[in-house]
């Protein structure tokens, strides 16, 4: 796919996400849009997936498994623009009965999620289980993670990436929203994860880096991270974010972390993004 | 009421043969364990499927993890470690991973309750079925002996959705027959009676089987019920029973608050309120000690069982 049309998907992405914070005045905009141009990447040209008939088992798919299920906007308007459910029910998320839940389950069937997430640090071992499971399986599938950099505090992040190691699950590609922020501040001034790419390192997995918006940027190094799978270690790209990216005024700052537009601060933000795919 | 006795061991025990079984019979079941492969007797089954069992380390929140991530590409994992370690110190994962996401994990505790003894209170845990049962999508199993553990194990495999299966250490009389089928959710009734309902789990089953002597010789025809199913509870057989006895004793392993006789409490409430005395710990830690010396100091022994009988009894005909 050339980068223009990815460029064009990312940004219906992005008036997605402000539209259906805005309109439940609750949800996630800013690590939304800071991955927008990944998930994006991700699900119209990485991964090799079946959004027509989706199988909770995913035999012979690539997997992806989203960590930090705050972001669950960004996902849920990839899924369906990708085609896993209607675009038009973009417009029940975080309503009641709603599949769209506020952080992603798969208690209301949702086509596309695999694994409840919210509660943070949970997705990595899930996605190592799933990657040893198709080892089992002769499945020469990939299992893709998305960790928000904040997440890293959280302990049993660092127990999945110890065992994935010295297992050598090779078939994970794991993925860290590096945007610098949480909801209380900056990561350095919260707990800082001091020199990320050393700690990988150092647990024994192969680390990448990348520009997570540029799509060249992210082009090559997942290109590469695939050709690093089945090599005897766990690959881990540290991509580079900005929250919020897209709307000047959430960029810069943790504070739309957590916090959706008003009616005036979401017509901004839909001037500087253009409706390319058409509005749910 | 003469039980035949197929001789003494471990629940635990029972489980790992069970799981050596399942290795041969469902190619699909996979095991993981945190550090305690001896301990929760799993060296059958990783010796003979090495492929289909991986060691965690001391890493319980990620085996829970990783189990949930198994069941994604058709497996059936069996986790094991401590009842400790497989619920407390995980709950977040579980509530989580496995049973919001209604995943096909089998969460194996071993050493539950005061019967681990010497370890001490860091290791007993008292509330893991409150826990467990607490959790929707959640089934909860407490087999009363080996024969019975290696059944349900066996039983489990078969059961789609989360289960956890709570089981001990101590060498017990073996009193369910070899060949006996487990049903979820179906509780065995031992002998039947007109007095009093003794509605009981794992090693408090036997405990109580060793109570219906005293009672008999007393003059007290006590119906026995085996509940080893705590979650879905079989309420029709508790129903059923107390229409007949009119007052019930109910005894675990486990603290008062949230446990078997909470859950038995919860339907006679609302359906045929009758007395009820508990035989659990009440609102306190272990500590060290041998198994039968902790039983008998908090007050979950053959007497205890014997004395919470009467005093049911009692409240029945004052209560005629």
């Amino acid at each position: 796919m050339e980068n223009k049309e990815l460029v064009r998907i990312a940004s219906q992405v992005r008036r997605d996400i402000v539209r259906m914070v805005s309109a439940v005045n609750s949800g996630h905009p800013g690590g939304s849009l800071g991955c927008t141009d990944f998930l994006t990447y991700l699900y119209f040209e990485q991964m090799k997936h079946n959004a027509a008939s989706f199988s909770m088992d995913g035999k012979n798919e690539d997997l992806f498994f989203l960590s930090n299920g705050h972001i669950s906007p960004v996902w849920y308007s990839v899924l369906a623009r990708a085609g896993y459910f209607p675009v038009s029910e973009l417009g029940t998320f975080r309503k009641l009965s709603t599949r769209l839940q506020g952080h992603p389950s798969t208690d209301k069937g949702l086509p596309g999620i695999r694994m409840a997430s919210g509660s943070l640090g949970q997705g990595l071992s899930v996605g190592v289980g799933a990657a040893q499971v198709k080892k089992l399986n002769n499945d020469p599938s990939i299992v893709y993670t998305l960790h928000g950099d904040g997440e890293l505090q959280e302990g049993q992040i660092w127990e999945a990436a110890m065992y994935a190691a010295a297992n050598k699950v090779d078939n994970i590609i794991a993925t860290i929203d590096d945007n610098g922020r949480q909801i209380d501040g900056d990561i350095d001034q919260v707990l800082s994860l001091g020199d990320l790419g050393q700690k990988w390192q150092a647990f024994g997995w192969e680390v990448l880096r990348m520009n997570g918006h540029d799509f060249d940027s992210i082009r090559t190094t997942m290109q590469a991270a695939k050709a690093l799978t089945g090599k005897g270690k766990p690959i881990v790209i540290i991509m580079k974010t900005e929250m919020g990216q897209g709307v000047d005024y959430m960029m810069g700052s943790h504070k739309w972390h957590g916090v959706a537009p008003n009616a005036e601060q979401l017509e901004a933000a839909l001037q500087q993004l253009e409706e390319t795919l058409g509005d749910y | 009421m003469e039980f035949e006795i197929f001789g003494n061991k471990d629940t635990r025990s029972g489980f790992g043969e069970g799981l050596a079984e399942l290795g041969q019979t469902h190619p699909n079941v996979v095991a993981l364990c945190a550090d305690l492969t001896g301990s929760l007797k799993m060296d059958a089954f990783q010796k003979a499927n090495p492929d289909r069992f991986f060691q965690t380390g001391i890493a319980e929140a990620n085996m829970i993890g990783l189990a949930a991530g198994m069941t994604i590409g058709g497996k059936i994992p069996f986790t094991g470690t401590f009842a400790n370690f497989s619920t407390g110190r995980v709950y977040d994962q579980i509530r989580q991973s496995v049973a919001y996401s209604k995943k096909n994990v089998k969460i194996c505790a071993s050493h539950a309750g005061l019967t681990l003894g010497e370890d001490g209170a860091t290791h007993q845990v008292l509330e893991d079925i409150g826990m467990m049962r607490m959790l929707p999508n959640m089934t909860v199993i407490v087999p009363a002996d080996f024969n019975q553990t290696k059944q349900a194990t066996i039983a489990i495999a078969d059961h789609e959705g989360p289960v956890y299966l709570r089981f001990g250490r101590p060498v017990m009389p073996i009193f369910v027959k070899p060949d006996a089928k487990f049903v979820i959710g179906k509780a065995d009734v031992l002998t039947e009676g007109t007095d009093v309902t003794i509605i009981a789990c794992g090693h408090m089953v036997w405990k109580s089987i060793e109570a219906l002597k005293a009672l008999h010789e007393i003059g007290i025809s006590a119906e026995l019920i085996n509940m080893h199913t705590i979650k879905p509870l079989d309420e029709e057989a508790i129903l059923k029973s107390v229409a007949k006895t009119g007052c019930v004793v109910t005894a675990e392993e486990h603290m008062m608050n949230g446990g078997l006789g909470e859950a038995v409490s919860q339907v006679l409430s609302r359906k045929n309120p009758v007395p009820q005395e508990y035989v659990a710990v009440n609102d306190s830690f272990g500590e060290s000690g041998t198994p039968m010396e902790l039983m008998t100091k908090y007050h979950i022994d053959t007497p205890d069982v014997v004395e919470a009988v009467k005093r049911a009894i009692s409240r029945k005909t004052i209560l005629i």
